[in-house]
């Protein structure tokens, strides 16, 4: 039995049970339903996880002992997914995914990309394994001395590809990342998001398996992230091709990662599909990094201070997810009751399985209405919660 | 003019020193780029989380390169002559004057290529790594080329250190223009012959230095 083969029946596991809350949530249309899932089922292609994390371990010896980088970490990634690696610096992310295309090797324990034993391999092995993995990075490491089309030419030329077949890919890929018109620069005539353009370019000019994004965004600018983000999400759809890539952002992971794994330590903390983590995260960290998106700090100030203002009311932070964040909960809520809805601050974001938001509103009005209009609330498919001082 | 203000020069033995100064200059230049680069490749890559890291190869290296950049090259010169005269059979004229011009600048150029070499981005290799490519690829395609610009203008200085070489050579009979400096001019007292071999040595670095400034600009993308 192939390693993989128990996580990926629990995953089916998963995803069956998840369908049946989703047909019970949405009633939906039994057609409609199944193409649907048909679609969510086939785009996740491979039955093996194209990467197998088993056990690894790797201790940097420093001067003040030996560290440990990553702690024992079983982990595998489906063809076409797009896996999103969460911590802060320090978490041991960056060596984790590193070992992924042999720039470390792991102390313990063994790697398997693509079929190929990354954690054992040396020499040509491991370099042609490496023609088959695309990786980007955070300072996008270009050739200055090269210009854009001879950087993305950089990989076919180490992988031995003729002339003519060389340019002809280069300029595929140059239409693929939308650098129309800048073959010819050098990465210095470029901004930032270009340049990125540019390694995503690069980073698949060997039709690679896995592409690995070490922190490809944390030096661009909002807008621009954006637009990458978009990019690799467009790659991912097109080409099918998985996507392994670490953070410290949640928003990255909230705009394009299926599953998420948040890491401290060395060590894989919280692991699961995004929306899932959203919806509950267990560990406190995972808790912080679930507020970078969804609760701005100025939020905090304004209940604060309505709760001041109006200490007779009840504020209650409902929280969305999938589905029900289309539902029309605060309509219910006004009709069925005679309470006053003050809605104080909102957010709803997109997540690859769907939206999950959160809604602070204040409920005035007569108390015994008031605590009827939020027993309703909770009847719902919405999780709510009131907010007391602190 | 020349009557008037360098009475004493001899116009073809200045031209003919020029081209000793020239040859002693331009061989020694290229045959001390090509032990410099590989001196300091193997400096840059044996050192420490480099791709070759060796702790033994590294430090016999520069410990090799650092008594050889110590010696005073006039010094140097002298303890050369059995050498000289064993590999060009000859302790006179302009051949004989290149093993110690060469000795004398490649470990200075090695140590210039080292810190060019260490000057770029770790992670264009890594990139380069990442990407599948050999050590010999790295060296081809990305070490050479992303630190071309501080080669040159190390080569630049090389090469002017060498014209200054070569004139201290000229002294113990390499010929060239220092030869013709101390030979006709100062030991004959004929001082416009050391001013006029002074002004030919100043345009030649003067030339050097405008090639090499030119190229770095024109290799220099960043």
């Amino acid at each position: 039995m192939k390693p993989g083969n128990r996580l990926f029946k629990k995953r089916c596991q998963i995803t069956r049970s998840s369908m049946l809350r989703e047909m019970r949530e949405r009633n939906f249309e039994r057609k409609a339903f199944l193409s649907l899932w048909a679609d969510r089922l086939f785009s996740w292609k491979g039955s093996d996880p194209v990467i197998f994390i088993e056990q690894a371990k790797k201790v940097f010896q420093t001067k003040n002992g030996p560290v440990k980088a990553v702690d024992n970490i079983n982990l595998s990634v489906q063809e076409g997914e797009i896996f999103g690696m969460i911590g802060y610096s320090g978490a041991g992310k960056s060596t984790l995914i590193r070992m992924l295309n042999g720039l470390e090797t792991p102390t313990e324990g063994s790697v398997t990309v693509a079929g190929r034993k990354i954690s054992t391999i040396k020499g040509t092995e491991l370099r042609k394994a490496r023609q088959e993995i695309g990786m980007i990075f955070q300072h996008f490491n270009l050739l200055w001395s090269r210009t854009v089309r001879e950087n993305i030419a950089f990989p076919l030329e180490i992988a031995g590809v003729a002339k003519a077949e060389r340019d002809k890919r280069v300029a595929e890929l140059i239409e693929l990342v939308g650098l129309e018109g800048r073959g010819d620069s050098y990465p210095s005539q470029l901004s930032g998001g270009q340049k990125q353009r540019v390694g995503i370019a690069r980073a698949l000019a060997n039709n690679p398996k896995v592409l690995l994004c070490d922190e490809a965004t944390s030096a661009l600018d909002p807008q621009t992230t954006d637009s990458i983000l978009d990019l690799l999400v467009d790659i991912n759809e097109r080409l099918g091709l998985t996507i392994v890539l670490i953070t410290h952002e949640m928003h990255v992971i909230r705009k394009i990662c299926h599953r998420v794994a948040v890491m401290e330590n060395g060590q894989i903390v919280e692991l699961g599909p995004v929306l899932d983590v959203f919806r509950r995260p267990e560990q406190p960290i995972t808790k912080r990094f679930v507020q970078q998106v969804t609760e701005p700090e100025e939020s905090k100030e304004t209940i604060q201070h309505l709760l001041t203002e109006h200490p007779d009311g009840k504020i209650v932070k409902l929280t969305f997810v999938g589905v029900s964040a289309e539902q029309p909960v605060v309509t219910e809520l006004i009709r069925s009751f005679q309470v006053g809805v003050n809605i104080l601050q909102g957010k709803i974001s997109q997540t690859q399985n769907g939206a999950y938001g959160t809604l602070f509103v204040q409920i005035t009005g007569d108390p015994a209405e008031v605590a009827r209009a939020v027993a309703f609330l909770d009847a719902q498919q919405v999780d709510s919660e009131v907010i007391t001082y602190e | 003019m020349s009557e008037q203000w360098f009475p004493n020069v001899d116009w073809e033995k200045m031209w003919e020193a020029t081209y000793e100064t020239l040859y002693m200059t331009g061989i020694s230049v290229v045959i001390t780029f090509i032990i410099g680069m590989l001196l300091g490749l193997l400096l840059f890559l044996t050192s420490k989380g480099q791709l070759w890291q060796n702790r033994a190869v590294y430090s016999v290296t520069a410990i090799i390169v650092n008594v050889f950049r110590s010696i005073p090259f006039i010094i140097l010169i002298v303890l050369l002559i059995p050498f000289t005269k064993t590999i060009m059979g000859t302790i006179i004229g302009e051949n004989a004057a290149l093993p110690a011009l060469i000795i004398g600048a490649a470990p200075f150029y090695a140590r210039m290529v080292e810190i060019a070499l260490r000057e770029i981005d770790k992670g264009v290799v890594e990139a380069a790594r990442a990407m599948g490519a050999s050590t010999w690829t790295i060296i081809r395609k990305v070490l050479i080329p992303e630190s071309m610009p501080a080669l040159v203008s190390g080569l630049t200085v090389t090469a002017i250190a060498l014209v200054g070489y070569t004139a201290m050579a000229g002294v113990i009979g390499a010929g060239g223009l220092g030869n013709l400096a101390f030979l006709d001019g100062f030991q004959r007292s004929r001082n416009d012959v050391t001013v006029m071999a002074t002004i030919v040595i100043l345009i030649i670095v003067f030339i050097i230095q405008f090639i090499g400034d030119t190229a770095v600009r024109k290799l220099d993308k960043r």
